[in-house]
């Protein structure tokens, strides 16, 4: 059914201890659309991103790929679910225990079982899509700068060719004009293998850029979602302050 | 505060650790003992283990044989029994002195190897990343550490064990006044196959222990450098601890 959403959450909560941090997620996303959602610092949005990506299993609700529920799944039942992944972490994750061209075929060479030659090509390939040489597949991801790293992690995430595409933070840490280079390339790649895409970010730029659509989470529960052409006149208070970056608002800032 | 509560809550925290140990455990014996195995993987950490605490082990070994020779000259010469050093010696160094000693040794450079790293993998999200990636942590990072340690350990136990007994005959010989042949032929004739199997045995189950201390506390490690720096400590202190308990259990058992 061309209805089917590709990723369907309905009543997702989680909690660490006392701290209710998602409060019923309620979120439906079409095939080839790219919502990034947004909040603040601790509004549970790498919370919910876990839960999807089945690193955390929700308290109560249901998480669904495909129509089919994914939470709680484990072993080979998860790693099937997976394939269907690529995921670019905050902080790029790179295994620094092994080559740039190893971390990029890593998927390939552990997962797939793909010969090393034949995987090392496929690495190479990634590597060009996201802009970098050759030459940087013998190095290891300390000798890389951050943005460089975020490259790195972006070639893993498409290598495989998955149908969803998750990112943490993408442009965290990055001078604007990385950023800018990591969001187009975003944006590139989510476009040519025609992925479901998922982000989750704090950088209004970046979230103008990759979107399709935008959410807002605030206090565990998603309060607004448009168009992202829509994000800067929602009529939401909340998403107004937000966006504007304004201490004055109805979103208290904790102090220091 | 309540003394009561204090105990109950230290108890239940107790009992969960062992728990959560124990299922660690089972994860971590059925990933080393059904496939898929990443035999790279295992290779490393084979030449990790093995190979790189060659150096330790041998000095450990050829300086606690020596000492130990000139305690039982010492002790033997009260009641003129000198020239049993050779046979407690070797009796010494094979049962218990070659694999504690070797075991210690190991806890201190392997299992805290093996809790900083995986610890660090795991606050920068590498360990999620390996989830992400359709791959099994406790296969790729758990299984061939405790495999590699299991074989390891042994192997490097009979080195100790060579290395310590040759200690003593060097200080024997060269300060003591006996005689090589006879200190050789006195160590064979007493040395039975059990002492030294005994041994191996003993050094296969702390080798598990030793990897699983240290994958155990790397992979709950949290909160940042801190939580890695206790994720070392706790896994050579609880490592030495369960290596010193089994050694009893063990020794009683092949007594």
């Amino acid at each position: 059914m061309a209805d089917t959403p590709k990723i369907s959450l309905r009543g997702v909560y989680k909690s660490f201890g006392s701290n209710h941090v998602l409060r019923g997620i309620d979120l439906d996303l079409a095939a080839g659309r790219s919502l990034v959602i947004i909040g603040g610092s601790g509004m549970g949005k790498s919370v919910l991103l876990k839960c999807i990506l089945g690193l955390m299993h929700p308290d109560k609700g249901t998480i669904c790929i495909d129509n089919e529920k994914v939470n709680g799944l484990s072993g080979r039942k998860q790693a099937k679910v997976m394939a269907k992944f690529g995921m670019l972490f905050q902080g790029g994750a790179l295994f620094d225990s092994l080559t740039v061209w190893e971390n990029v075929a890593f998927r390939l060479l552990y997962a797939d079982g793909m010969k090393r030659k034949q995987a090392r090509e496929h690495a190479i390939a990634a590597l060009a899509q996201v802009n970098l040489e050759a030459d940087t597949a013998l190095l290891r991801p300390a000798e890389l700068s951050g943005g460089m790293q975020k490259r790195v992690g972006l070639a893993r995430a498409i290598v495989a060719r998955p149908q969803i595409m998750f990112f943490d933070e993408p442009t965290t840490g990055l001078d604007p004009i990385t950023a800018d280079v990591i969001n187009n390339l975003i944006r590139r790649q989510v476009s040519a293998l025609g992925a479901t895409a998922i982000s989750i970010t704090h950088d209004m730029v970046s979230a103008r850029k990759i979107a399709d659509e935008i959410a807002m989470l605030y206090e565990g529960k998603i309060i607004w979602r448009g168009p992202a052409k829509d994000v800067d006149h929602s009529g939401n208070p909340y998403v107004e302050q937000f966006v504007t970056g304004s201490e004055t608002g109805p979103i208290k800032v904790m102090a220091g | 505060m309540n003394p009561l509560a204090i105990i109950g809550r230290a108890t239940l925290a107790l009992i969960r650790t062992a728990g959560a140990l124990a299922i660690f455990s089972v994860r971590g014996l059925m990933a080393a003992l059904a496939p898929p195995w990443y035999l790279d993987q295992l290779r490393a950490q084979l030449l990790r283990i093995g190979f790189f605490s060659l150096p330790v082990v041998g000095l450990t070994a050829v300086f606690t044989g020596a000492a130990l020779a000139l305690n039982i000259y010492t002790g033997g010469s009260r009641f003129n029994a000198e020239q049993f050093v050779p046979d407690i010696v070797v009796l010494g160094i094979t049962r218990e002195l070659g694999p504690v000693l070797a075991s210690l040794m190991l806890a201190g450079r392997v299992s805290a190897a093996m809790a900083a790293e995986i610890g660090a993998m795991r606050v920068t999200e590498q360990i999620d990343a390996l989830k992400t990636l359709s791959t099994d942590p406790f296969r790729f990072l758990v299984a061939p550490r405790v495999t590699a340690a299991v074989i390891c350990v042994p192997l490097l136990v009979l080195v100790a064990d060579i290395i310590g007994v040759f200690g003593g005959y060097a200080v024997s010989t060269q300060t003591l006044g006996f005689n090589g042949a006879t200190y050789i032929r006195n160590t064979m004739n007493f040395v039975t196959n059990w002492d030294v199997i005994s041994g191996l045995i003993k050094a296969a189950v702390f080798g598990y222990i030793i990897a699983l201390m240290g994958c155990y506390h790397g992979y709950n490690s949290r909160r940042g450098a801190q939580g890695v720096g206790r994720a070392t400590t706790n896994a050579v202190v609880s490592a030495a601890i369960l290596i010193f308990a089994a050694n009893y259990v063990l020794t009683t058992l092949f007594v």
